[in-house]
């Protein structure tokens, strides 16, 4: 008793969902996009502020509807302190100046077309979401290498700006490859590839490869466990603050 | 196999014929979003819609759902249910011949046809500021990484020229980019491959 639409093709059955997984990107999702979103009104051009906001709304519906696997999405999103969330620390890190937000781009969107190819091939919990969203981040990754050419490549600014941002972020770039809880990925394959298409970009961008560590103890991240940084607190007070202070709030 | 009922057929049409609300030259068949109706219970007053986001965070699916409970209830359905449905992924591609056409009478370039999966072609212009030489062998070099790149070359709404260049990867809403015609000197937006 189906009507199908042209575009219909075969559904897959539901997939048990890991909620420990669903957190983690999720979580990645929503604070990036938080982050990207505080650019509105600031980039330094508006074709610019657009693009920033565009990716943001991308990433906000990947957070919706991963969230939305692993309990209420707004109680989630609004209602869970500081060490609940299971974030990447690389995610929250302050947009600093634009080659800052552009280094944390070229290193997650590059980390999260990886990852959704991989998941978007398995038939688990979140293959259909990875297969959709894998489109969309090629676009931020995209968006991310052009820049950090014409940044790596440009001016002796923009160049050196861009060295810092690359240098500043990278010991955050480790945590990203250690295995989730429900997720089965090829984490080391998944560094190698990472490592190489990085290193691909910044060479095109004649910006050195950071020579920093990315594991161990002088690196960062235990954002998964729940341990966060300095900033990511002001981040949460602000973008929580209205639903704490309004429950239920609605216009 | 299951067959629909002349009753969901006509529910079908009467929801695939609801403008896309930022769109508003495409209707939901063209736009290729509208994936199936199912008429429940013994009154046959009860449908349920599946529905597919364009891009995951396309706050148009909104006002696309509200759109079509209005015109199902309308039409005699007491409960109307509009189900978001992920998979399989929408694709550019499932914008039918028709869709492209209005589009491109509307001022907007429609995504070209892709093949396959793969890479997500683009069209990618030198930078502004790069000297003429460097900028055509980056160009070059980024064309034959994106090996996906759709045959026919992308062309400017308005003239007809294939000679255009990218403004923004993102424009007006996620799914357009922003670019400009070298022929005829208009601004366009360009409906992304995705």
């Amino acid at each position: 008793m189906t009507a199908t639409g042209p575009a219909a093709r075969p559904a897959t059955g539901p997939a048990p969902v890991p909620v420990t997984a669903a957190l983690a990107l999720g979580d990645d999702a929503l604070v990036l996009s938080h982050r990207l979103g505080e650019w509105a009104g600031h980039a330094p051009v508006l074709e610019e502020e657009v693009a920033l906001a565009n990716i943001a709304l991308d990433l906000l519906g990947q957070a919706r509807v991963l969230l939305s696997l692993a309990g209420d999405e707004d109680e989630l999103a609004y209602l869970r302190e500081e060490r609940a969330f299971r974030n990447l620390q690389l995610v929250e890190q302050p947009n600093g100046d634009f080659a800052h937000t552009i280094a944390r781009q070229l290193y997650f969107s590059t980390y999260q077309q990886l990852l959704y190819a991989e998941l978007a091939t398995g038939d688990g919990a979140f293959a259909p979401l990875a297969a959709k969203a894998v489109k969309e981040v090629a676009y931020h990754r995209d968006h991310a290498e052009q820049w950090t050419l014409r940044l790596g490549d440009g001016t002796d600014t923009s160049h050196e700006r861009m060295r810092r941002a690359c240098d500043a972020l990278w010991r955050f770039t480790g945590e990203m490859f250690q295995p989730v809880e429900g997720l089965t990925a090829d984490w080391a394959r998944l560094e190698e590839s990472w490592l190489e298409s990085v290193t691909d970009v910044l060479g095109r961008a004649t910006l050195p490869v950071p020579q920093g560590p990315r594991t161990g103890a002088w690196s960062a991240g235990a954002g998964r466990q729940g341990v966060h940084t300095e900033p990511f607190g002001r981040m949460l007070a602000e973008m929580q603050h209205l639903h704490r202070s309004h429950p239920g709030a609605s216009w | 196999m299951v067959t629909a009922t002349a009753l969901e057929e006509r529910l079908l049409e009467l929801a695939g014929a609801v403008p896309d609300p930022e769109l508003p030259v495409l209707t939901l068949r063209e736009l290729g979003v509208l994936r199936a109706v199912r008429v429940h219970g013994g009154d046959g007053d009860t449908v349920e819609v599946d529905l597919t986001p364009t891009y995951t965070g396309c706050p148009a699916i909104e006002a696309m759902s509200l759109d079509i409970e209005r015109v199902l209830r309308a039409h005699g359905m007491r409960e109307v249910t509009v189900r978001t449905v992920l998979s399989p992924a929408w694709s550019t591609d499932d914008i039918t011949a028709e869709g492209r056409e209005k589009l491109r009478e509307f001022g907007i370039a429609p995504p070209r046809v892709r093949h396959g999966d793969g890479p997500v072609p683009l069209a990618l212009g030198p930078t502004r500021t790069r000297a003429p030489h460097t900028a055509h062998a980056l160009s070059a070099a980024q064309d034959a990484h994106a090996t996906d790149t759709a045959a026919e070359p992308l062309r400017c709404p308005h003239c007809g020229s294939a000679d255009t260049e990218l403004l923004s990867r993102f424009s007006s809403t996620a799914c357009k980019a922003l670019r400009r015609c070298l022929a005829c000197r208009e601004p366009f937006d360009h409906f992304k491959e995705l």
